[in-house]
Parts: structure tokens; sequence; C-alpha cells
């Protein structure tokens, strides 16, 4: 009996980001924020978004949850700040088409752009924890949402 | 622990490898896993004699009458309720209690009333009273869980009044194994002209439940968590209210007249059975009984106690392991591992064929006086043998270690 294949999905990468969040905490002044939970097992994350000028200047989150659901929204945070609106909602799509396990084709960036993310490739395998992974980005998209209308 | 190996091949499902290990199933508090003997009742109806019930002449369709009814006198037998009227037929226990919520909590409270209810509730045994206490002015009150998850009876007898209308408890709590007084509970209950409504989801399909010992009004359960098909439960309850309640469906099979503008409805139970009935639902949980029935409640009853009690004892031997609960309980086991989130636990158990639960288990309330947001659950059945304890503890040692170090 042996966990072998488990690393495939619990990389080093997802890990640190786990133990270690990025950008976990309250943004200070002006912004807008989500609450998103996954129903059926407690994950719960509030997202916080400072967007100018079409712009995610700030990022940050808070919540609980298990390993994949709070290392992908610290890995997400990293990588859309400083992107306009409009490439960050086309990351959460290249996202969701990578969960699927999904050819990413079409996109402009490659998958090297979307940074330590990469490391969650493994969860396509893992149905299951599909939603773990995408909720921080639901969030994201949410709160984008909000800010257009 | 032998005396039921035997059952074990009674359950093809269980005879396969999931992730390259053979499946240890340990999530039949969610739904149970059925015998060939289920199986084969569900399968011969529609291969032999698929017809519908309470109509027409021909033959078939006595032959499907008599199964559906001969299911209702098994279910009726197996409870011991006094008389095939007061067992009706369900989707399962979240449409029974829903029936007691509309038809007799929405007719019978009024401003002022209480429900009273404790807070190790299933959400199907608590939202249905949400929405009847805001649709009739009535208030919910709850019974506080003691350091050990049980309720104390005095509790119930200091927070009962001459308001308290309805009773509503699990029988089994879904979440910390507690068997819940429910015989004296009533008896206060009734003292105090009471009704009691007992969530029976996760008692009856495993132990002796005889619903004129416990005098409960009330009782609801699933065929799917006792060896029986998904889709079909139970609604038991006295004659003497279900006689003045209203049907909550209306249609086909449930009346009596119908003219222009006003109808009357059939005698019980067929009247809370609008609709073509849950033909081969309901002769697949007759098969259900006569296989627990064959096998013998009390044995499983003893079986599941020696496991959980087995699977305790292992348990407690890990670091950093909370089990919440009582240590008298039935055989389910909720815990959390330090440092290791139950989503990530369930899906290294899983990784070597061990199903878990992982989650809420449809008891938030419960989760926040318990302070977790989730909780890892293992539940045994007839068919869980001592090895698969030992899997399931040796998984949850691999897993402490296979994340202590990725931490
Ligand atoms: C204690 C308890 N009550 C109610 C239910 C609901 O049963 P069902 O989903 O079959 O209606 C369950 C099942 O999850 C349960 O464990």
């Amino acid at each position: 009996m042996s966990f072998n294949n488990l690393d495939t999905l619990y990389r080093q990468v997802i890990m640190d980001h786990y133990k270690n969040p990025r950008n976990r905490g309250q943004i200070e002044g002006d912004h807008l924020s989500v609450e998103l939970n996954n129903p059926t097992c407690g994950d719960r994350i509030d997202l916080q978004l400072k967007v100018d000028d079409g712009v995610v200047q700030d990022a940050k989150f808070e919540g609980e949850g298990c390993s994949i659901s709070l290392s992908s929204a610290s890995m997400m945070t990293q990588v859309i700040i400083g992107q306009n609106v409009e490439d960050a909602l086309k990351m959460s799509q290249m996202f969701s088409d990578m969960m699927l396990g999904e050819e990413m084709e079409g996109y402009e960036f490659n998958l090297d752009e979307l940074g330590d993310i990469q490391a969650l490739q493994g969860v396509a395998k893992f149905p299951a924890r599909i939603k773990c992974a995408t909720l921080a980005w639901k969030a994201m998209e949410q709160g984008v949402e909000k800010e257009e209308s | 622990m032998a005396i039921l190996d035997h059952v074990r091949r009674d359950f093809p499902i269980l005879d396969q490898h999931v992730n390259d290990h053979p499946l240890v199933y340990l999530d039949s508090s969610a739904t149970s896993q059925k015998p060939q003997q289920v199986i084969d009742a569900v399968d011969n109806y529609y291969k032999q004699y698929n017809s519908n019930v309470h109509r027409g002449v021909h033959t078939l369709g006595s032959y499907a009458t008599d199964g559906y009814e001969g299911a209702r006198k098994k279910v009726k037998d197996f409870i011991n309720a006094p008389s095939t009227k007061e067992v009706i037929f369900t989707r399962g226990t979240t449409t029974a209690l829903n029936t007691v919520a509309y038809s007799y909590a929405r007719a019978n409270l009024s401003e002022g009333d209480e429900i009273l209810l404790t807070k190790m509730e299933h959400h199907s045994n608590l939202i249905p009273w949400q929405q009847a206490a805001k649709a009739t002015g009535a208030t919910l009150t709850y019974l506080p869980l003691q350091e050990d998850g049980t309720i104390s009876l005095s509790d119930v007898e200091s927070m009962i009044s001459d308001k308290t209308k309805i009773v509503a408890m699990a029988h089994v709590s879904n979440v910390l194994g507690t068997i819940n007084p429910i015989k004296e509970v009533t008896e206060i209950a009734h003292r105090y002209g009471a009704v009691t409504v007992v969530d029976g989801a996760q008692s009856v399909p495993h132990m002796r439940v005889d619903v004129q010992d416990l005098d409960v009004d009330f009782y609801a359960f699933s065929a799917h968590k006792m060896v029986g098909p998904t889709g079909i439960g139970v609604l038991y309850g006295k004659q003497s209210f279900l006689n003045d309640m209203e049907p909550v469906e209306f249609g086909g099979e449930m009346i009596d007249f119908v003219n222009l503008y006003d109808s009357t409805w059939k005698e019980l139970p067929w009247k809370f059975e609008g609709g073509t009935p849950i033909i081969a639902g309901a002769i697949g949980l007759g098969a259900a009984i006569d296989y627990l029935e064959s096998v013998g409640m009390a044995q499983i009853e003893k079986h599941e106690h020696e496991l959980v009690q087995y699977a305790l004892e292992q348990m407690n031997t890990i670091d950093g392991i909370t089990i919440y609960g009582p240590q008298e309980r039935a055989g389910l086991v909720t815990f959390n591992l330090d440092d290791v989130h139950p989503h990530d636990l369930a899906t290294a158990l899983d990784s070597i064929g061990v199903a878990v639960r992982a989650g809420h288990h449809c008891a938030q309330p419960l989760m926040k006086e318990l302070n977790v947001v989730a909780t890892a659950r293992a539940s045994f059945y007839l068919y869980n043998t001592k090895q698969d304890v030992d899997v399931f503890v040796e998984g949850l040692k691999k897993a402490k270690e296979f994340f202590g170090d990725v931490f």
C-alpha cells in the first residue's frame, strides 16, 4: 500500500502555497470583495480585489479549505495582480480548461505565464477535487463582473 | 466477528479494485451497498411483471400491486407498526419529514408555539422546521449538546413546555453516532401534549426499531441506507394524526371521487401517495428487509458495535487525531487529523481504495457547534470487516506521514 500516485496531485509547490499562502489577508481601503463557499464540503473563500482603470491592482484572500482550494487561491492572486480584467478572465477560462483536461489552445499566454498554477494540472485527474481548485477563480470572475456592472 | 463474513459475498460491488487497491467501502452512512438479492428483486420486477399498480384488471397489474403492497406489509412488520395504513411510501427520509412539516406542522402550529430540536440534526430534519416556523410564526428551540455529543433528558425536561407542539430529532446522529433516547424523550413530549417526529435514517438500517415500543408519532427512513434502492423511503405516522392531515401532493392514485370543483381522497395510506408510486423501489425495499431479517438485526447491531469499538481503539493510537461523539455509539466515526484537511485525507485514502466521507455531512449547525469547518467520517455496515478497519487505520497513519513530509 502506498500513496505513489498522490505525488501527481500534491506537488511540492502546492504544499508550499498551502503552508505559506501568498496574499492572504485584507486589502486596506477601497476594494470589492466576494465570498464564495463550496456548500458540499465547507470550503470558503473571501476574495478581495482592487480594480482601477480596468487593471487588477491588488488581490488578497481569507478563508478556510483544503490544500487544493487554498493553494489555488494563493497562486491565483499572484498571477492576476497587474493583469487587466480581460486577461484575468481569459486566464480563468484557461484554468477551467486545464481542470477539465482539455487542450489549452487559442490563448495568447502559454502555461509558463500562469506560473505556479501549472502545478495544479494534476487535479484534472481527481474529478472530486476540481471544485476545490476552481473556487477562487469563480470568486474572481464574480468580483470582476461586480466591478463592471 | 467471523459471523458476518459470508454476507460480503452477497454484495457484488465490494469485489473490485479502486485505484489498484481492493475497495474498502466505509461510507455506508451516505448510502449502503446492495446485495444481489435486492438487485434481483428489482430486476425481476422489470423483466417479469412490470405494470402499474391499483389499476386495470390484467394479471401483471395484480402481480405488481401484490409486490408493492406486499412490501408495505414487510415494512409494517419490520418496524412493528400497528397497521399498513400507517406506512406511507415516500421518496426518502427528506420527503417524509417534509410531509410532516407541511401537512401536520402548518395546520397545527401558530404564533407562540415551539418546535424543539437538537443541535445535531441533519439538514433534512432542520430546514423543514425552519420553513414551517416561518410560515406559522412558531419558534425553534434547541436542546444543547453535551460535551460528549449526547443530549440530556433533564435538558429535555427543562426546555419543554406547554408551548412545545413538536419535538423533532434524529434517532442516531449521522455525524456523532449518538443514539438518542427516543422512548424517554417521547414519554416527556407526550406529557406536555407535543408530538415526536423522529429521523430514523441512521437507525432503521442498523438496529431493531419498534415504533410501538418507542411510541413515536412520526418516524422517517430511507431504503438506500438499508441495502435497498435509492428513491424510496417511509413515513410512519399514527393513524390518529394521519387521518386528519391533508395530502401534500394531489393527482392520480390518491383520489376517491373527482368532480369539477372538488374531490375526495382515498383512505390511508394512499391519500399521501399521489401519482404512480415507486413500484420497483418498494419491491427492492421489501427485498432489503427480507435480506436484513435473514442476517438478523441483532447480529448486525452486534457486528457494527464490535467494529466501531475496534476502530475507535485503533484510531485512538494515532497522535493528533480528534474523534467526535460519545464512546457508546452507532457504527460510524467522525474525526479530524491535525494539519490534514479532511478533503486531502479522503483523497489520500481513496488512492488506496478506501472510501470515506469528507465535508460537513449535511449538518452545518453541528459543525459550528464542534467548531470545525469540515470533518472526515468512516461508517460501517454488516459487510465491513475488521480487516477493513485495519486497512483504513493503516491509511490514516500513512496519510499523516505523507502530509507531514510534504509540509
Ligand atoms: C440523519 C439523516 N437524516 C436524513 C438524511 C436524509 O436522507 P435522504 O437523503 O435519503 O432523504 C440522512 C442522509 O444523509 C441522514 O443521515
